[in-house]
């Protein structure tokens, strides 16, 4: 719901917004301009001293004004020329005349009201609260995401916008929400609802000659830093008073007497209204202004970034099914579902047991009802959302299962992060619930790691058998767009311990009429190459070992015995091509900044480990453990790791060989030998990122437990701080 | 008090019964091409001594802004049922305003005098910048103002 909320607002009024930060990031220059352009206004002069000082160059004053910026005016009539004049609020002497540049109001007036009248001053406003609602919606939506309100600095994981829509919103949000509630308050205060400010009511001044401005003791006693304005009595009108505004409320003075006929006080409204104008333009306070406009700075960007964050979920829910009736169906499907990628996998299952003869009826989890629990089977994918809380199509799921009745036998598929702490603790909870609730298990809860197809064709698998049927499910998410890549060069590995590795490199296909090579995609050491082998559906995956910016696509890839995919990669030679694609891998990355990185890998893990040894310039210290079978026969990128120890880009290199004759041991056997060292870097900060065989991977995860316990941390607190990172396979 | 009708409103007091002792008169207002935010003009009349008679028109609709046209706030008590009906939008730099009026004759050569009060955003206030007879006499002429007001005219 507030996901919706956030979106819808930001899509209604995304273009409206960006022109009113835009302009505000222009108009925060205004402040920052006058406070370096005009005298700062210092106390000991007083009222009644500055008015004499610049009467005396004029015939006539009809106002001496403190700007909201500062800057001190006086208006005045000399024969036919009536002007205002910037003064100095020391001496009164002319600095020149007063003027709002034609760009300066054009700019405020886009700001306040899009250039449209008093029509433009109610988009201001609905802009405003929309600003208001944004910020506060999409500060619980990433509190939510990140495990909470005191998570919320944690580092973002996600595709580069996800990212940048998060991180851009942390920094801005406190300016933003500021902004856009000074911002309503100002809108309020141009409808006229608020409070009319406090006037003196008008008296008329005794019959007589006026004082000279120098003798009113009601001018005399005010400081020049504490006047707002002061309009003076015009001397044809009879009986005319001069009208004094200052920090403290408006006075009527009278020009014979010098004496205040009346007074009054400022409302507890008129100062809000004057700090609220404040904390609005900056005005005055030009380091404020500068933040309010660095802020205002982020929105196009936010909005971008949040359009396209909007476009990828709503094209990952556009894959739609016919769902039977619940009544008819006799298996019910329901989906717990954020962004929409678990709604795609439930899709692939849904027209998977259809083909099979099944009535399927697919519906959110929000929806349960006693129908659902009638079917014949209920099978309830579920995602997390964060650190195990439910996702948006899910949030009253647990609520609504207490009081229904039918027990349909039940399969619980969980959707999440390993990295997470609580992997799949929302799916968990509802595997849970239903088991408290009596309901029988059609199947054990099982969880599918960041989307992974494999695990999910797994599960199928099972499933079919409980259904007494094979269901292959060949889930293909957001099928990508592939490009053919050709087979440049290979170095061969491993053949004589009997796991033969390759190093495989892929450029572009040369243009036959250029004579060029195409354009690769933009990847990062790390990122992950989808291959997709002839006739089959589903992509394997290789992380990259090399950049973009490397010119080349490089991966390292172990032939499994019967494996479709290794075994096509292994039968190429430098000239055949590949159809291919690139996926992000967010969080599998060096974090930035010059702290350690600790690599561990595994055979052919060491493929993204030598991307990133490769894409470090030597700013920071790397650390390589890395473990193989034996140094005659499988020490894969030997060379060029020796290169960069020579040339500092690697800081050390720890090899382990499970069979060498000689010294036989495992990475993990290397990393327990260097515990202090490790221990060290750890508390200094450094980053861990592990690559390798699922079975590899929890060796050195009970290894480094043993390690970091001293340091009173473990491995999941590293996790949630996104430094202890895994590719696994 | 409402001297007069737009198209629109009919219900003041000087506003005729019967259109045989109406006149229709026009009053155009030119600023000067002062380069600023719209100005905010009050056109309003008072007798020969100064008293308020009523108002003819209000340029500027943000109620906030009007006491800064302070002849006519001191004059009339600066109430919005002053100009109820007869607001409309500020005048831009170097631009007209004309308005046409069904006015009673009575008021033509009885001595009442036309003000025009004008106010600009970061400007000045000017306030009876303008002070014409309503007679016969003045039929057509232009006047300057003060401050803002390029000309200004009355016709019938």
């Amino acid at each position: 719901m507030l996901r919706r909320l956030h979106s819808v607002l930001g899509l209604a009024l995304g273009l409206v917004l960006v022109v009113t930060a835009l302009t505000g990031v222009a108009l925060s220059v205004v402040p920052i301009v006058d406070r370096f352009s005009s005298p700062t206004i210092d106390r000991g002069t007083s009222v009644a001293a500055l008015a004499e000082a610049v009467a005396a160059r004029h015939e006539t004053l009809s106002t001496l004004k403190v700007r909201a910026s500062g800057i001190v005016t006086a208006a005045y009539t000399d024969g036919e020329i009536n002007g205002i004049e910037r003064i100095d609020p020391a001496t009164g002497a002319g600095l020149g005349p007063f003027e709002v540049s034609s760009t300066v109001r054009f700019i405020t007036d886009l700001h306040r009201a899009f250039g449209l009248g008093s029509d433009g001053r109610m988009v201001a406003a609905v802009s405003a609260a929309a600003m208001l609602g944004l910020s506060l919606s999409g500060l619980v939506l990433l509190a939510r995401r990140l495990g909470g309100a005191r998570a919320l600095l944690r580092p973002i994981r996600g595709t580069t916008a996800e990212r940048l829509h998060g991180d851009l919103a942390r920094l801005a949000t406190l300016g933003l929400v500021l902004s856009s509630l000074t911002g309503l308050w100002m809108s309020a205060s141009t409808f006229d609802l608020l409070p009319e400010r406090a006037e003196a009511p008008t008296i008329a001044a005794a019959d007589g000659a006026p004082l000279p401005l120098d003798r009113i003791e009601a001018l005399a006693r005010v400081d020049v830093a504490d006047l707002r304005e002061l309009t003076f009595a015009d001397p044809a009108v009879p009986g005319d008073v001069f009208r004094l505004l200052t920090r403290s409320g408006e006075a009527v003075v009278d020009p014979t007497t010098g004496r205040t006929l009346a007074f009054a006080p400022a409302t507890v409204v008129d100062r809000i209204d004057d700090l609220v104008r404040v904390l609005h333009t900056g005005r005055g306070v030009w380091a404020l202004a500068l933040l309010l406009g660095l802020a205002a700075a982020t929105t196009p960007i936010l909005a971008g970034s949040g359009l396209l964050m909007w476009r990828r979920r709503r094209a990952a829910r556009a894959t739609a099914f016919a769902s039977v009736a619940v009544e008819t169906a006799d298996t019910v499907i329901l989906v717990g579902s954020d962004g929409g990628s678990t709604r795609g996998f439930a899709t692939t299952l849904a027209v998977a047991l259809e083909r099979h003869g099944h009535r399927v009826h697919l519906a959110e989890m929000n929806d349960l009802a006693e129908a659902h629990v009638r079917a014949e089977r209920l099978l309830i994918l579920a995602a997390t959302w964060g650190d195990g809380s439910a996702p948006t199509s899910a949030r009253h799921f647990l609520d609504r299962l207490a009081g229904l009745e039918g027990r349909a036998p039940v399969a619980v598929l969980g959707f999440g992060d390993r990295t997470f702490p609580d992997f799949c603790g929302y799916g968990r909870a509802v595997a849970e619930a239903l088991d408290a609730e009596g309901f029988p298990r059609l199947l054990d809860f099982k969880r599918i790691d960041r989307r992974s197809a494999q695990e999910f064709a797994q599960w199928g698998h099972d499933l079919g058998a409980a259904l007494g049927h094979d269901l292959v499910l060949e889930h293909v998410a957001e099928r990508p767009a592939t490009t053919a890549l050709e087979l440049v060069e290979r170095e061969d590995y491993g053949a004589a311990v009997g796991a033969p590795v390759a190093i495989l490199r892929f450029a572009a296909p040369l243009d036959r009429r250029t004579l060029r090579r195409g354009r690769l995609p933009a990847f990062e050491a790390g990122d992950l190459l989808g291959v997709v082998p002839p006739g089959e559906a589903m992509p394997r995956f290789y992380s990259l070992a090399s950049s973009a910016a490397d010119g080349v696509v490089e991966i390292c890839v172990r032939l499994m015995p019967g494996g479709v995919c290794s075994t096509l990669l292994h039968a190429l030679r430098p000239g055949d091509a590949v159809d291919a694609f690139v996926r992000t891998n967010p969080s599998f990355r060096p974090a930035e900044g010059a702290s350690s990185l600790i690599l561990i890998g595994a055979g052919a893990g060491i493929g993204p480990l030598a991307g990133f040894v490769r894409a470090n310039g030597g700013a920071r210290p790397v650390h390589l453990y890395w473990g193989g079978r034996s140094p005659a026969s499988d020490f894969l990128y030997e060379h060029e790791l020796a290169r960069a120890l020579a040339e500092q880009r690697l800081t050390s290199l720890t090899t382990a060989f499970s069979r060498d004759a000689a010294a036989s041991a495992y990475v993990q056997d290397r990393i327990a030998a260097d515990a202090h060292r490790l221990r060290d870097l750890v508390h200094a900060g450094a980053q861990i990122l592990v690559c390798g065989s699922r079975d590899m991977a929890h060796a050195v995860t009970r290894t480094m437990e043993t390690i970091l316990h001293p340091l009173g941390t473990d491995v999941a607190t590293l996790r949630a701080g996104g430094r202890y990172v895994e590719d696994v396979y | 008090m409402k001297l007069a009708t737009s198209a629109l409103a009919a219900t003041a007091a000087f506003v005729v019964p019967t259109v045989a002792e109406a006149k229709q008169v026009t009053f155009e207002t030119t600023l000067k091409a002062y380069g600023g935010n719209g100005a905010y003009a009050v056109i309003w009349v008072s007798d020969a001594a100064g008293k308020y008679k009523g108002t003819l028109w209000m340029a500027g609709d943000r109620a906030k802004y009007w006491r800064h046209l302070s002849d006519w706030q001191r004059a009339s008590g600066g109430r919005a049922t002053e100009v109820d009906g007869i607001t409309g939008a500020s005048i831009g730099s170097g631009k007209t305003l004309k308005i046409t009026l069904d006015l009673a004759d009575a008021l033509i050569d009885a001595g009442y005098v036309v003000h025009v009060d004008t106010s600009v955003e970061n400007g000045r206030d000017f306030p009876s910048e303008v002070v014409a007879p309503l007679s016969s006499d003045q039929n057509g002429k232009p006047v300057a103002g003060k401050g803002y007001v390029k000309s200004f005219k009355v016709s019938f």
